[in-house]
């Protein structure tokens, strides 16, 4: 199963329109997707508006690839269930994100290896074919780092005290 | 966000007074600290959802934009907003009005948020009444804080970001990342 993602903030249909064609010139029938509150209508993948985070997680260990918007959430989801993941940033120009910082996070993650990126819906069907044939990627887990807690927990202690919870 | 003062070993700070706890007052019990976490959806989520260990012993009431994320915290206190960014600004106007009834109906003693609009709004209505608060910057802003991030720092005491290449003197400070 191919899962597709496009966030919660709204919808992407260049994805899912590239997708939808994707699936048609190679007659898949196993892609499924989460589109927003799209205008464009897929004809050829099964697909609903949202899914709450049980049942993404869910979907995402069931996947063998997820194509995605280049959300961090989306792209840490993949990495913690170690599937491969394909994205396309969303940008300004086409306002379907107030800035192009999708292209940053795009190529962060691109950098260390650990994503795959079409930068415009004319690449992403060369890509998807690419990443069908990797393997599960190196599994990563998100958790407040020691420092990120220390720093928090010191803050609570100087403003309310070594915090005593009386239920 | 006046800096500390040692009073015989008890760092104070000067803050808006607000109404006595009562029971603290009679020496009778300490009630937990309450935590408004507040995040949008999606990553923004996924983030707060890893500082919530953090905040063990706080009563942590949520604020989040989709009731499927109740799912996650059934035991907590939870508000849904509806998200709104700059492009929109009636459901801006709306955000803030919720989100300001939101804090005055449940006070809380700290406000902690990864953004984006809902939490800038938790923030500052926050730190108007006496609140500590907490931004901590979604690691999707890589190349500079998303437009939420800046305004937030003018009403958060302890302002993060995930990205040690975006911390300068004056704020916001990196400190590690959910990463």
């Amino acid at each position: 199963m191919i899962f597709v993602t496009v966030g919660s903030q709204g919808p992407f249909d260049r994805l899912i329109h590239a997708v939808d064609e994707w699936t048609a010139l190679r007659g898949r029938s196993d892609v499924f997707a989460q589109i927003g509150k799209a205008k464009y209508i897929p004809k050829h993948i099964r697909f609903t508006e949202f899914v709450d985070p049980v049942e993404f997680k869910h979907l995402v260990e069931s996947a063998q690839l997820i194509l995605a918007h280049a959300g961090i959430g989306s792209i840490i989801s993949a990495l913690e269930s170690a599937r491969p993941i394909v994205v396309m940033p969303r940008r300004a120009h086409f306002r379907e994100q107030r800035n192009d910082h999708q292209v940053a996070t795009a190529r962060h993650f691109e950098a260390r290896r650990q994503i795959i990126v079409a930068y415009e819906e004319q690449s992403l069907a060369e890509k998807i074919d690419y990443a069908l044939t990797l393997r599960n990627t190196e599994r990563i887990k998100m958790e407040a780092s020691p420092q990120l807690v220390v720093t928090i927990r010191s803050f609570l202690n100087r403003n309310f005290g070594p915090h005593k919870f009386q239920p | 966000m006046g800096t500390p003062i040692e009073v015989s070993g008890m760092s104070v700070r000067k803050r808006p007074k607000r109404a006595p706890d009562l029971m603290n007052e009679l020496g009778k019990t300490d009630r937990p600290k309450r935590a408004l976490a507040v995040a949008s959806g999606g990553g923004h989520w996924m983030q707060l959802m890893c500082l919530v260990p953090v905040l063990d012993g706080y009563d942590v009431v949520f604020v989040t934009v989709a009731d499927s994320y109740r799912r996650v915290v059934p035991e907590n206190r939870f508000y849904v907003v509806r998200d709104a960014n700059r492009w929109n600004k009636f459901l801006l106007v709306a955000l803030a009005a919720k989100i300001a009834w939101i804090i005055c109906k449940e006070r809380p003693d700290l406000v902690i948020s990864t953004g984006a609009a809902p939490g800038y709004f938790a923030v500052l209505f926050g730190h108007l009444l006496g609140a500590r608060t907490i931004w901590v910057d979604s690691l999707a802003n890589i190349e500079r804080l998303s437009l939420s991030g800046r305004l937030a720092g003018k009403c958060t005491d302890l302002w993060l970001t995930q990205w040690p290449h975006l911390a300068r003197t004056e704020g916001p400070q990196y400190a590690g990342a959910v990463l």
